[in-house]
């Protein structure tokens, strides 16, 4: 497999601040590549060095053997980038945007229907397509700057939170463009907040404080979670949660609506269950194993870091 | 106190030819967790206005917290808390600044303000924190706090217009904790959010389409009712089905 990017102990320093803290990873050709963490933890840091808009403090950036610091404007020609807060023309239409779009980046005017008609099926815009882009709502904007983004296939593109307030069934609709783009063979990297999109990407990065500290492919982070996890119905959750909050070698409590979601540092046995139904004076009704989801490893693997420091 | 805190029916609003909100009937119970789900577009942010008191409907019926839509919408805007994410503390104020900035928006004179800034501060652990700048804060906490500032006047519901957009997991896990604490205070949650996860965090969600409720239970109910596993799939299988129609 050739390598796409390759981050070799990438450091960026803001004065004292070191945003990103040495970083080294590197992602495939046409690997589709998610990196999550929590807010400030350098993701955007990292996204914007990659696409030659920031200098390293130290250590190197490599997209398609050709090093950040040196080869930008080829670096450009074959990189896609969408940022976090796009600028659209908000006093153009819909339409008019994605014209613009596709002229700016050579789109050749054969292609141009047909992936202007998928974008169109994604977005739901085509009957918006007149409306000034000012006048969208704040998913539908996203859902444009998207698709504006998506108008030209370059070698590698980097999305920056790219679903950021985009309604669960354009999400679905989104990734399934951004896989078919990755079965053309481009690479991608992606950075988001929705752990379920997480899941759809080969390999995932979690950032935390500048650094990298778990780097594999969804599944196998899944495996990681170490602790038993039980969904629990009752009557007054909030009750039910105080009284496992203050029982012995309880990990985390999560209330989920009607459910509470408890993780244990050993599997609880039946008769400890019986104990604390009555214990807990009837709140207790019934519990059942729970698979852990990727935002439960994700909070274990964030307290870790935060407890070795 | 009434246990119903909101009540529609046949609620619509038109603008011009575009039917934004389309007959909608719904309950919502004193101290309950409502999730406002829908598409971009669907029309929640427009139903939200008017259970607001922001703007007339143009047709059906609706009572908040037993005030009336038409008649009534000036003390309706006394009764709620809005919040929304683009709802922002001043970053450059402290804590404490920025909750005297928002008492003296919500008309409360300065001996009831510093009582509340005192619980509210206590309620949210932040005490220690009183005289740092907001901008400081955690993402999760300044959410937790922004929510508090938004019930400074004891309203008996608040709308939460996607107020975790951008939010990281951890953070959003926070600010739930005070949305919990909220609801159990007898308070009513009505909120929306593109976040899967949260929306089974609810007592009851409704998923809009187009200006129409197409789908309202427990976050529970519906997975069984449609045999999926997540409400993730049941949203991507209503919304698949209502644009086949």
């Amino acid at each position: 497999m050739k390598v796409a990017l390759e981050i070799i102990e990438f450091k960026k320093v803001y004065g004292t601040y070191p945003a990103v803290n040495g970083v080294s990873f590197s992602v495939e050709e046409g690997e589709l590549f998610g990196l999550i963490g929590p807010d400030g933890a350098g993701k955007t840091t990292l996204i914007r060095a990659l696409c030659t808009l920031l200098k390293p403090t130290s250590g190197s950036l490599i997209v398609s053997g050709m090093d950040s610091n040196t080869d930008i404007l080829a670096i450009r020609n074959i990189l896609g980038y969408m940022p976090q807060r796009f600028s659209l023309y908000q006093d153009l239409s819909v339409e008019q945007n994605l014209q613009f779009f596709a002229d700016l980046f050579k789109v050749p005017a054969i292609h141009r229907t047909e992936r202007l008609n998928r974008l169109y099926q994604f977005s739901r815009l085509e009957s918006f397509k007149k409306r000034l882009a000012g006048e969208l709502s704040g998913g539908m904007k996203q859902k444009l700057a998207l698709s504006c983004a998506l108008i030209h296939t370059p070698a590698i593109l980097i999305l920056d939170e790219p679903t950021y307030g985009v309604d669960p069934l354009s999400r679905q609709e989104f990734w399934e463009i951004l896989k078919s783009i990755q079965q053309e063979g481009a690479t991608i990297l992606v950075s988001t907040a929705y752990m379920e999109e997480a899941e759809l990407c080969d390999r995932v990065a979690l950032m935390y404080n500048g650094k990298i500290i778990e780097i594999n492919p969804p599944e196998k982070i899944k495996a990681e979670y170490p602790y038993p996890l039980y969904r629990c119905e009752g009557r007054d959750m909030q009750k039910l949660r105080n009284f496992f909050k203050n029982l012995e070698g309880i990990r985390q409590t999560q209330l989920f609506g009607n459910a509470l979601h408890v993780s244990f540092s050993e599997k609880p046995s039946p008769g400890d269950w019986q104990k604390w139904q009555k214990q807990s004076g009837g709140d207790l009704k019934n519990w059942i194993d729970h698979e852990p989801s990727m935002e439960d490893v994700f909070l274990y693997l964030i307290n870790q870091e935060i407890k070795d420091e | 106190m009434s246990e119903i805190a909101v009540q529609t029916s046949g609620l619509t609003k038109k603008f011009g030819d575009f039917v934004a909100v389309d007959q909608v009937s719904i309950d919502v119970k004193r101290g309950e967790i409502f999730g406002f789900l829908g598409a971009n577009g669907a029309g929640k942010t427009t139903m939200i206005r008017m259970l607001c008191g922001l703007l007339k409907p143009t047709s059906g019926e609706g009572k908040v917290t037993g005030l009336d839509l038409y008649a009534e919408s000036e003390r309706i805007k006394q009764k709620i808390g809005y919040m929304s994410q683009k709802f922002s503390l001043y970053n450059d104020l402290t804590l404490s600044e920025n909750i005297d900035f928002y008492g003296g928006i919500y008309g409360l004179n300065p001996t009831d303000i510093e009582f509340k800034k005192n619980q509210l501060l206590a309620d949210l652990q932040l005490t220690p924190w009183r005289d740092k700048l907001t901008g400081t804060l955690p993402p999760g906490f300044k959410q937790g706090l922004a929510l508090g500032t938004a019930m400074l006047h004891d309203p008996s519901i608040v709308f939460l217009d996607e107020p975790t957009s951008g939010v990281d997991p951890s953070s959003r896990r926070a600010f739930w904790d005070v949305i919990y604490q909220t609801a159990s205070r007898g308070i009513t949650v009505f909120v929306t959010t593109h976040f899967m996860d949260e929306a089974e965090y609810c007592h009851r969600i409704s998923i809009m389409s187009t200006g129409k409720i197409i789908a309202l239970d427990r976050p529970d109910n519906l997975r069984e009712k449609y045999k999926l596993p997540t409400i993730q799939s049941v949203f991507v299988h209503l919304m698949r089905q209502a644009s086949t129609h």
